[in-house]
């Protein structure tokens, strides 16, 4: 992607361009109309509302703990999916990319049934710990982990295959230990995707709807975040769902564009 | 320190059982064709690839022997190694690609002078803040040196070091390595496919041809007594396989070649390019070897032409561009060749 400039490209069919201005339209178009219907005047005080600001603030807390704990543990299964051969991987991986490709909602009831007061887990963590994690903030932080997750494996994993292994062996005789090869070697020279990966898992759980609202419910406060209290404000106030949305979607933008730079910008 | 090595290991079909040894001070060249093994068993010295058989020995202590369940990772070898193509640390500048393997629990200021006598020794101090994509080749190769002997290694391995180098720079490059081979005190051990890199770098010379050390020597006397095909063309001359009758070797790709020794058995003889002169008519003189045969190929090599004579036996000539512009050669030809009996090299075999 480096020379643009020596593109040759054939002339494009009318039709073609005619369907990608459609296309252009179709996507664009809701954008504008949410532009146009937000009630600018009133924005500061819809957003200063309790409602408001408690769900900004959950969404924030929670969005970020997800991501974290999606890092924490889908680095390491990233590293063992790119770098060991076992029986099962290919399962193994489509467990993994599962979440991406599930509803959300069954997302959400799949872990109702492995961590609800009667699932799998959550029985034992209910009678012996008396711990409940549906329908509690922490449940929050768990389905948002479960969507966002597979967003990082893909992410770290692709760029674990990519990465020349030769430098790690020329540290190991270097005198570096394994640990130390993954903390000075490998995941420095990986940064840039992980990084894309954790800023990619942590929209994914900002955004997350469907699994939450199925496994922590939506409680003011506690669990409902903003995708949530935009789902409720749209039965009491269009007007503050709209401007609600319009925070999600100047989140969302600026990720995408700060990972664009990322992605296809020329490295250092 | 030595370093002793006789590394059995299959990798898919292919199977190498090799044996090396450098000893304290000592440079071996381990030569041979792509695909020989000789990168593996660099790999296994360092520990970087498990043995299945055979013991390695780092100053008579085992670090790898499956027999008695010894391995030592590559990590607790203290070997330093120098990769084919540098692999210096993208996101780390020269400096800390030199302090990388220095060992955090010496004395810092101990430690330091060990480091910076490499710097100034490697003309380094220079390039300190620059990171890997900054340098020329030579000069990552200079920084690769560095950051292996920043470790304090007991041995030194170097996996094909002036490859990555275009030619003005590695002729620099191999003679400013060969000063500091010359002054590392412990063994080292160099793998290259290039005859020149170990003629002029090795004190001895290990060829390893299809998993298998074929010869072993002094480099002089490996570069004059060349015992394969592969080292021979390597080396420029010509080597026949034969069995010799009290100095007469009759050839295996037929022919029969007059030496001035006495050797009865089966041989080897080799012959210098240089060694033979063409004639248009049928020579008089000293040559015991005179054979009127067919120009094959005529080909530029440096300054010299090459001539490709069918023989039997198969020669090559070495002779000037004048030459064969007097004599008019040209492939087809017929010509008349001689070669002295003291030109022929030959070796039991």
């Amino acid at each position: 992607m480096k020379r643009t400039t020596a593109r040759t490209t054939t002339p494009a069919p009318r039709l073609l361009i005619a369907l990608a201005a459609l296309a252009l339209a179709f996507l664009l178009l809701p954008l504008i109309g949410l532009l146009l219907e937000t009630p600018w005047a009133q924005l500061p005080a819809l957003l200063t509302t309790t409602t408001a600001t408690e769900a900004l603030r959950l969404s924030i807390i929670t969005s970020l703990l997800a991501a974290a704990v999606a890092t924490i543990l889908g680095v390491p299964l990233a590293w063992v999916l790119a770098r060991k051969e076992f029986t099962g991987q290919r399962l193994v991986r489509g467990i993994v990319l599962l979440p991406l490709v599930l509803p959300p909602v069954v997302g959400g009831v799949t872990l109702l049934t492995a961590f609800g007061r009667r699932g799998l887990v959550g029985q034992y963590l209910y009678d012996w710990f008396g711990i409940q994690l549906p329908f509690s903030t922490a449940g929050v932080v768990m389905a948002e982990a479960f969507v966002a997750m597979p967003f990082l494996v893909i992410t770290v994993e692709g760029a674990l295959r990519n990465i020349d292994t030769r430098y790690e062996q020329a540290a190991r005789t270097l005198g570096a230990s394994p640990r130390t090869v993954l903390f000075r070697i490998t995941l420095p020279m990986i940064s840039a995707s992980l990084l894309a990966g954790i800023v990619l898992a942590w929209a994914r759980a900002l955004g997350e709807f469907g699994a939450t609202i199925t496994f922590a419910g939506n409680f003011p406060g506690v669990t409902q975040t903003l995708p949530l209290a935009v789902y409720s404000a749209l039965e009491v106030s269009r007007d503050e769902a709209i401007a609600l949305s319009l925070v999600l979607l100047a989140v969302s933008l600026t990720v995408l564009v700060s990972l664009r730079g990322r992605f296809l910008g020329s490295r250092s | 320190m030595s370093v002793t090595a006789r590394v059995i290991t299959r990798i898919g079909d292919f199977a190498i059982d090799a044996q090396l040894e450098a000893r304290p001070g000592e440079t071996v060249a381990l030569l041979g064709p792509n695909g020989a093994g000789k990168s593996t068993m660099l790999k296994a010295i360092a520990g970087l690839v498990a043995i299945e058989d055979g013991c390695i020995r780092i100053d008579s202590a085992a670090v790898d022997e499956p027999a008695s369940g010894t391995f030592i990772p590559p990590e607790h070898r203290r070997v330093g190694m120098v990769f084919q193509d540098y692999l210096l640390f993208p996101h780390m500048t020269v400096r800390q690609n030199i302090a990388f393997g220095r060992k955090p629990r010496k004395m810092p200021a101990d430690k330091n002078n060990d480091d910076d006598t490499w710097i100034h020794a490697l003309d380094l101090t220079d390039l300190l803040d620059r990171k890997p994509d900054q340098l020329s080749g030579g000069q990552a190769q200079r920084v690769a040196l560095a950051r292996a002997l920043a470790t304090n290694p007991r041995a030194l391995l170097l996996d094909e070091p002036l490859a990555a180098l275009d030619a003005a720079t590695k002729q620099t490059v191999r003679g400013e390595l060969r000063q500091f081979l010359q002054r590392f005190e412990h063994g080292s051990i160099l793998v290259t496919h290039e005859p020149l890199d170990a003629l002029v770098l090795a004190d001895r010379i290990v060829v390893l041809e299809d998993g298998r050390v074929t010869q072993v020597g002094p480099t002089a006397e490996v570069a004059s007594q060349p015992r394969t095909d592969y080292l021979a063309a390597l080396l420029g001359v010509t080597l026949h396989r034969g069995l010799a009758t009290d100095g007469v070797v009759a050839c295996e790709t037929g022919g029969t070649l007059i030496a001035s020794t006495s050797i009865t058995g089966s041989v080897i003889a080799v012959i210098r390019p240089q060694a033979i002169s063409l004639h248009t008519h049928k020579p008089e003189g000293s040559a015991r070897n005179v054979w009127r045969t067919t120009v094959t190929a005529v080909e530029a090599h440096h300054d010299q032409m090459r001539v490709t004579l069918a023989g039997p036996p198969q020669l090559t000539a070495a002779v000037t561009p004048a030459a064969v512009a007097e004599l008019g050669i040209a492939p087809g030809q017929q010509i008349w060749a001689s070669l002295k009996a003291t030109d022929i090299a030959v070796h039991p075999a």
